[in-house]
């Protein structure tokens, strides 16, 4: 198998200049270029649903067809949102993208602006991301500048306009009405759905939003065509019907317990273990690893044992947990109690809950209770039992919240007590207190 | 014609536009919710109103969504299946109400909400009985000031938002709003913007739980103690239905009593708070005579007899020497009753209209932060404060033929014209002083000056006759609104020593016989006077539009 040539990261990797002049010098802005010249929005939207590409930022929804939710032939005004709230705990792949090659997303953004007959596109980005956000603005400023954006950008009568926004550090925010609420200028709650984003979304006019990494996807398709990008990653998976394939290169953010923590490049359906082994350069001080957080803490716990499953939209489920999300594995090696693990993952959600739904408030308060009971060696074995019906009844079991916080907070609970129950048990029995540090919340949140 | 499906009965909803929760209320069954109210937006926050549902095909089959759903956010639609008593929807029900009570202090024995909490309502009947929690609560403090008339213990609130949303939207002032994330979340007002609106004691009525209290009734009295009466208050023309509240004679609270037809939801600070004057030892217990220029007790049998007989003599001289005031107090059978009485002395005595007392303009809701009005408006407290301007107008139009204003019976006492004047007041401390001292001092020179009124005033000291008044909480009746609804109101508490109403004052004095009924009355001015005539139906709980 030949190494994968990065696409996304191309520039990245080579050091290149975040500048207009070298992004153009490296061919960028060839798709816009293209598309404006020969290309309908239409076809574009036509393109983009082809390539089979499905949303970066964690739900994996088919971009293409969700562009395809507004309403026909609206008055407009029609917004995008690019939802650059990246606060999934362990995930960086939107960072790195925007802070060093900058223009690759916002010819995306234009891209997609043309597609769906957008005139203003809001970028909603995390507060903590300074560097993010100079690069950002000066990416956007040298637009101006050059005609990329503003009125009749290259002569072609499109209208665009790009506006920062910076939020100011809530995880909610990154839920896409909880960011459009937020970008209204009010409390991040989510919004209750019907009506979704795409028919009333911000300032109660159609709104399509879109991770980053999905807006620097958008123009590679546009550029290299559908079927480029088709022929990378894995197809359906045929026992799934619901699998709609996982095309396309993806970042893969390596972190925790490894040698060499960052951020790769690889087609969709690489294994764990590959990750680990091959990208991260392996375990760090020779331990071996007892487990991984795939795709954010969002998406559950993975074992030892299960380290060959290959991380697509579809791979995860097969071993119980929610998804590929963000496609940021953490690693955490042997030495490393399960019981601190999850103490930090029910803490930031007990912290990060907006406190809307009774059961996402009230439960994820309890579950970091519980645990932190639990590390101070006064657990009890129907702790468990507590703790999965709980995880169960706040967000697992369907329609139980108005968005997805409390089924991301349940779900590596769930996969613990179901996983580690051996190992929690012991811990119980044998009353053990936690030797970590306390986990302080820093910075972010 | 549309027909939901409510936990196997077919109900039939017609074409209104319902959501689940209304729905399965038509049917019979009960879907718990906190958040949702029919006055304010839908959130769908709580989580107490999850429900299993589906659709029932054309051909019979039913297919149920995977998922639980709010019911108040989910339309009912023709065909759609609910079922609220699955192990699902029993599941998530039972388990918000665990998260519920997690963070809750269960100080029910000290919480002035016990008893018609909708948290240990919704406790006892799909909850459970202990609590799997052995952690600490958590226990913000309770708030010093939130505004001048409602008050609010933090740690008991369950976060349903009614009260911020009723600032929003009903009242438009936004003084609430909610601090902090997650479990840590918090009502609260901003620094220094205390919840002083005038309709602000409403988040009291809608706070599920005991966290919003009024400062007026807090630890007055044990709600199972309470009897409640259906009553509209006296204090504007709005004229809102409410639910009267006492116990052993004493008025307690006044609520709010949903009338699409009236006011809607809601009412005002003002008339809720303006029921003291009911309790008030102050008021004339019994009737007074002027005797060697004293005014001292009599006995309503020896004194009623001695008024008629002083009425009928004036009026034997002169026809139009005797008149009376109507005040806008009375009840539309209480100014018939008045009018027939004058009338059947003397066909030419002069009826008036009482003072009518206005002040300011109508006050609109929702309205901004300086006191505008904003959007359409969705609660208006009335300038004119008094309750039953129309009716009795109706009544002098019909016995009158005209309306003759207090001004005009200032004007003939002034002038001499009158020998005997009836003057009715009844008016609560809302209204105002209801005369001028200029108008007092005519007043008086009617030689036979009777005053019907509440309390000791300066026009009572120079009658010649007092009768104890009594106040819309003692007697049965209709009063009619601005908009010409006429809406009944029942008796709660007995009207003092005295124990008569205005309505038995007036029979007695035509020498009716037997006590007052309110219904039967209603029929005889029915038949006498076209414009109220719908009075001789069943009013209902929410009246009836004359005209």
């Amino acid at each position: 198998m030949t190494e994968f040539e990065p696409v996304l990261l191309k520039r990245i990797s080579k050091k290149a200049s975040p500048s207009l002049d070298a992004y153009r010098a490296d061919g960028g802005y060839r798709a816009l270029t293209k598309a404006l010249n020969e290309m309908t929005p239409a076809y574009v939207v036509d393109s983009v649903k082809a390539s089979g590409m499905r949303g970066r930022g964690g739900a994996g929804f088919p971009c293409g067809v969700k562009w395809t939710f507004l309403p026909k032939d609206h008055p407009g005004p029609i917004y995008l949102c690019i939802n650059a709230d990246e606060s999934e705990p362990c995930t960086f792949n939107n960072r790195i993208l925007m802070e060093e090659d900058p223009h690759q997303v916002l010819e995306g953004v234009v891209l997609a602006c043309y597609a769906i007959g957008a005139k203003t596109a809001y970028f909603y980005l995390r507060y903590e991301y300074g560097r993010a956000y100079r690069a950002l603005q000066k990416a956007i400023d040298e637009m101006y500048a050059a005609g990329l954006l503003g009125k009749n950008i290259m002569g072609k009568g499109l209208d665009c306009d790009i506006f920062l926004h910076r939020g100011a550090g809530a995880y909610i925010c990154g839920e896409e009405t909880g960011l459009i609420e937020s970008l209204e200028g009010k409390r991040g709650w989510p919004r209750i759905k019907p009506p979704f984003p795409a028919i009333e979304g911000a300032f109660r006019k159609p709104t399509i939003v879109n991770n980053v990494e999905t807006m620097a996807c958008v123009t590679h398709i546009i550029d290299r065509g559908a079927d480029w990008f088709k022929s990378i990653g894995v197809p359906p998976d045929p026992k799934n019907p619901r699998d709609a394939g996982s095309y396309g290169p993806k970042l893969y953010c390596i972190s925790g317990h490894v040698n060499n923590p960052g951020c790769v490049e690889l087609p969709l359906g690489v294994t764990v273990r590959e990750l680990i082994d091959k990208h991260g350069g392996g375990v760090w001080k020779g331990r071996k690893a007892k487990g991984v957080i795939p795709g954010g803490i969002s998406m559950g716990i993975m074992t030892e044992a299960e380290f060959d499953t290959p991380l697509d939209f579809n791979g995860p489920g097969k071993v119980g947990c929610l998804g590929l999300g963000t496609a940021a594995i953490t690693v955490f090696d042997d030495q490393t109690s399960i019981v601190d693990v999850l103490y930090g993952i029910a803490r930031f959600f007990a912290h990060e809950s907006c406190g809307q739904c009774t059961p996402c408030r009230e439960g994820t308060g309890w579950m970091m209770k519980i645990l932190d009971r639990m590390r101070k060696g006064l657990g009890r074995v129907e702790d468990l039992k507590i703790l999965d019906d709980v995880a169960k009844s706040i967000g697992i079991m369907p329609g139980t919240t108005i968005c997805g916080l409390a089924d991301g907070a349940g779900w590596p609970i769930k996969n613990a007590v179901q996983k580690f129950r051996s190992e929690l048990e012991e811990y119980i029995r044998k009353g053990e207190r936690s030797t970590a540090a306390s986990l302080q919340m820093v910075g972010a949140h | 014609m549309a027909t939901v499906h409510i936990n196997g009965a077919a109900v039939d909803i017609g074409d209104e536009k319902l959501n689940l929760v209304q729905a399965a209320k038509k049917a019979g069954v009960e879907i718990p919710s906190y958040c949702w109210h029919p006055a304010l937006s839908v959130v769908a926050s709580c989580r107490m109103c999850l429900v299993e549902v589906g659709e029932k095909k054309p051909d019979g089959t039913v297919a149920m969504q995977p998922r639980v759903v709010p019911a108040c956010q989910t339309p009912a639609k023709d065909g759609t299946v609910v079922n609220t008593i699955s192990e699902k929807s029993k599941y998530a029900q039972e388990r918000t109400l665990e998260s519920l009570l997690l963070n809750h202090p269960l100080d029910c024995p000290v919480c002035d909400k016990a008893g018609e909490c909708g948290l240990q309502d919704y406790t006892f009947r799909y909850g459970r009985a202990t609590t799997r929690m052995i952690e600490e609560k958590n226990t913000p403090p309770n708030k010093d000031y939130i505004g001048d008339n409602v008050t609010l213990f933090t740690d008991r609130c369950i976060m349903c938002s009614r009260c911020v949303r009723f600032t929003r939207e009903i009242s438009g002032t936004s003084e609430l709003q909610i601090l902090n994330r997650g479990h840590h979340a918090e009502i609260d007002i901003f620094p220094e913007e205390p919840l002083n609106n005038k309709l602000a004691t409403n988040v009291v009525d809608l706070c599920p739980v005991g966290a919003l209290c009024s400062k007026d009734f807090l630890y007055k009295q044990r709600v199972w103690f309470l009897k409640t009466q259906q009553s509209v208050c006296a204090d504007c023309s709005t004229g809102c239905s409410t639910h009267l509240d006492y116990n052993k004679d004493i008025v307690y609270r006044l609520r709010p009593r949903d009338n699409p037809q009236a006011q809607g939801h809601f009412m005002c600070d003002e008339g809720r708070l303006d029921y003291e004057y009911v309790n008030a030892k102050e008021r004339f217990q019994q009737p007074l005579a002027r005797v060697e220029g004293k005014l001292t007790p009599q006995a309503w049998e020896k004194l009623g007899p001695q008024i008629r007989s002083e009425l009928v003599g004036l009026a034997r001289k002169k026809g139009d020497a005797i008149g009376a005031v109507l005040s806008p107090f009375l009840t539309v059978e209480e100014a018939y009753l008045l009018a027939k009485l004058m009338k059947s002395i003397a066909p030419k005595a002069r009826l008036y209209l009482g003072y009518v007392p206005v002040r300011g303009k109508d006050d609109q809701y929702p309205q901004d932060r300086q006191g505008n009005p904003v959007g359409p408006a969705k609660f208006t407290i009335r300038a004119e404060k008094c309750p039953n301007r129309r009716g009795v107008e109706a009544v002098l139009r019909q016995l009158q033929g005209e309306v003759l204003p207090f001004e005009t019976a200032v004007r003939d006492a002034g002038n001499g014209t009158l020998q005997a004047l009836f003057v009715t007041a009844g008016y609560s401390p809302n209204a105002g002083q209801w005369y001028q001292t200029a108008q007092l001092e005519s007043l008086k020179k009617t030689p036979t000056l009777i005053v019907q009124d509440l309390m000791p005033s300066t026009l009572s000291a120079e009658a010649k006759y007092v009768i104890p008044a009594a106040t819309w909480a003692e007697k049965d009746g209709v009063f009619v609104n601005h908009a010409n609804l006429a809406q009944a109101i029942h008796w709660a508490v007995r009207p003092g020593w005295f124990g008569r109403t205005d309505g038995q004052v007036f029979a007695d004095l035509m020498e009716r016989r037997g006590l007052l009924n309110a219904e039967g009355l209603r029929k005889e001015l029915a038949a006498e006077i076209p414009a109220l005539a719908p009075l001789a139906g069943n009013l209902g709980e929410q009246g009836v539009k004359l005209r």
